[in-house]
């Protein structure tokens, strides 16, 4: 990749949180730390991957980097300016969108498809007349590879992958720089899921889009990203290249993910070596103190029960936070 | 003889807008100890061939054709009576979403007890044991105190875990697992994948592995099966399908699947949205999104061609040199049809 692309930092994460309450009593509630002190920025032009299980966050951070949730903590900053008031949200939503996991619920069922992906011009009051309104509606459609007489057809009409299609013309439809895809293709079929990364793909060349790829199939993220952040319960617990991270994972938890994928050939399926791990995720309402991983790492010690591990950068480009990483490797 | 033998199988949805042929003359074999892995997108089929052979279709749903033997036992119209033997104590099926296969309303213990007294003569004293020996056969910790938890007090991972138990509990000669991983997180997929094998190998039971997931099939699978559209298009050891595939259909699977080595390069999928099983083509149903399609593709379906001794495949490409000249030209996008 040019260095010279990635410069400067489109986004810029400082110390989010995003605390639930949650009720456990008739009066009481509990905060449940959905996202706890994350930082990390994405460079111009750059597709960040963000890996984990369910119940890690990451659609969390996702959603409270664009304020959809107000942050309990920490900074957002766009192209080096703070996201905070209301007026700077607004100006951030139009240059900053979104893409939806499930291309069912995500679209209105009683809107047609042109008004689908004309309700962000409309919000925004990006045309003069009518007319540009519908010019702009077919340009967008046209990208992404729709049929313009589809315009005035219901959501329900389509199969799955033109419904991922409408969905990110919409979110195009204000001309963005930066697009949080939230697991856009993981409710897609394996043929009509290359369809679309490669659409990612091109637009990101043509527009010199940046995204923040969520995902939990861990192929598609290595396909797609340059750099590549873990999460595990809320906190973050490693970022580096995508081959440095796949090929050489540091913090324990990345190893056992990265070898319970399976690898589509069945003579390095059957030689590779799987790090099992024992038992499931706790409960993000009871995590475990200090290191959130400690209870199903073999390597854990008491300082990882008593402190959380530093989030720091270990080689150039690679964040780890563990105790133990010399032990681990 | 073959512990399970599937020929010609038909299965048909009687739909308001016609009869949808799920599954159009599909035909195999499973030996006992083997995992077979039947692969396709959504639609192709797959999890109605499981439903038919344990007869659990929808009402409008019904066997037209074929033949299902078990042990030599003919099934298809075999009557109530005889699969209400055959079910849970000789082929078992556990099914993608834990969470909504189990009743919410009884606890884990009662729902295991059930299906063991129902199929064995124990009483409910020995059924709890053997309840509870079943929880601990598929890992899941402090069975006692599961025995008296409901579904919604257990995670994804410990459900699917006890959906397991329940389908092993009679001892089946076949599980059926139909996406058995699909809803879970990688780690706990490798979990249950690991957990499947070696109860296999334990119990020398055969597994029907109905999945998507390519990594998967390859983890999992000594035979192969890829449908497309109600029929098979290729089958054969995993070996064979995986490195030397002889159907448009599969090597296109194949090139859509993101690997190493497809870092920052494009990938190529196959272009094109699945068939409409109402307007089925009466040439090969893959050919109006196949980029080699030829002038014969598209007026006859391919023969089912035998390769080598492990592996079929019905594409008119393996038969492409023996044919005339006009019949092997390529077709052009305009004469595909099909959609768009």
């Amino acid at each position: 990749m040019e260095d010279k692309k990635f410069e400067t930092p489109l986004i810029e994460v400082k110390n989010l949180k995003e605390y639930f309450n949650i009720n456990v009593g008739a009066f009481k509630t509990k905060p449940l730390k959905a996202v706890d002190d994350v930082s990390f920025s994405i460079k111009k032009g750059e597709t960040l991957g963000l890996v984990g299980e369910s119940g890690c966050g990451k659609t969390t951070v996702g959603r409270t980097l664009l304020h959809l949730y107000k942050p309990t903590g920490g900074e957002v900053f766009y192209n080096g300016d703070p996201v905070k008031t209301k007026s700077q949200i607004k100006e951030f939503r139009k240059k900053a969108t979104m893409v939806f996991q499930d291309p069912y619920s995500s679209l209105n069922p009683r809107m047609t498809v042109s008004d689908i992906i004309g309700e962000p011009l409309d919000i925004h009051k990006m045309y003069a007349n009518k007319k540009e309104r519908e010019e702009r509606i077919l340009e967008l459609m046209a990208e992404v590879g729709l049929n313009s007489e589809h315009a005035s057809r219901y959501a329900h009409e389509f199969s799955g992958g033109q419904r991922q299609r409408i969905g990110i013309a919409r979110a195009l439809a204000l001309d963005p720089d930066f697009i949080v895809c939230d697991e856009p293709v993981s409710a897609l079929d394996v043929s009509i899921q290359a369809q679309v990364i490669n659409m990612f793909d091109e637009l990101q060349d043509k527009k010199g889009l940046t995204y923040l790829f969520i995902a939990h199939d861990l192929l598609v993220v290595r396909h797609i990203s340059d750099r590549i952040a873990v999460m595990y319960l809320g906190k973050m617990v490693e970022l580096a290249d995508a081959d440095e991270i796949y090929n050489r994972p540091l913090h324990p938890y990345s190893k056992s993910l990265l070898s319970a994928v399976p690898v589509p050939d069945p003579k390095i399926a059957r030689a590779n070596q799987r790090i099992a791990l024992e038992g499931d995720i706790p409960s993000p309402l009871n995590a475990p103190s200090g290191c959130p991983f400690r209870t199903r790492c073999r390597y854990a010690t008491e300082q990882c029960a008593c402190e959380m591990p530093e989030f720091k950068e270990v080689e150039k480009g690679h964040f780890v936070a563990c105790h133990n990483i010399d032990k681990a490797n | 003889m073959s512990l399970l033998e599937v020929k010609d199988l038909r299965t048909s949805f009687f739909t308001p807008a016609g009869e949808v042929k799920a599954v159009n003359g599909v035909s195999f074999f499973l030996e006992r100890g083997k995992v077979l892995g039947i692969v396709g997108e959504s639609g192709s089929g797959k999890s109605v061939t499981a439903y038919s052979i344990m007869q659990i279709l929808a009402s409008t749903g019904k066997i037209v054709g074929g033949s299902i033997k078990l042990d030599g036992e003919e099934l298809v119209g075999a009557g109530e009576k005889v699969m209400k033997t055959v079910r849970g104590n000789k082929i078992s099926i556990i099914f993608q979403d834990p969470m909504t296969s189990l009743n919410p309303t009884y606890t884990i213990g009662h729902q295991l007890m059930e299906a063991i007294t129902l199929h064995t003569d124990r009483n409910k004293k020995q059924a709890w044991d053997r309840a509870v020996e079943m929880l601990q056969l598929v890992n899941v910790n402090e069975p006692l105190k599961r025995m008296k938890q409901y579904p919604y007090e257990l995670s994804g991972g410990m459900r699917q875990r006890v959906m397991i138990a329940m389908a092993l509990a009679c001892e089946p000669d076949i599980l059926i697992a139909d996406e058995p991983t699909t809803a879970l997180d990688v780690t706990i997929q490798a979990q249950i994948l690991e957990l499947m094998q070696s109860l296999q190998k334990e119990l020398g039971m055969a597994i029907i592995m109905i999945t998507h997931d390519l990594g998967v099939v390859a983890q999992m699978c000594d035979e192969v099966i890829v449908m497309y559209a109600g029929s098979i298009c290729e089958q054969g050891t995993a070996d064979e399908i995986f490195y030397n595939p002889r159907h448009e259909y599969t090597k296109g699977l194949m090139r859509s699947i993101p690997t190493q080595n497809t870092a920052g390069k494009k990938l190529h999928p196959i272009t094109g949205t699945p068939i409409d099983l109402l307007n089925m083509p009466e040439g090969c149903p893959f050919a109006p999104r196949c980029d080699a399609a030829m002038k014969v593709c598209i007026k006859h379906p391919g023969p089912f061609m035998k390769i080598n001794d492990d592996h079929a495949a019905r594409c008119w490409m393996n038969v492409k040199n023996g044919m005339e000249a006009g019949e092997v030209e390529p077709v052009l996008e305009s004469e595909k049809g099909g959609e768009e």
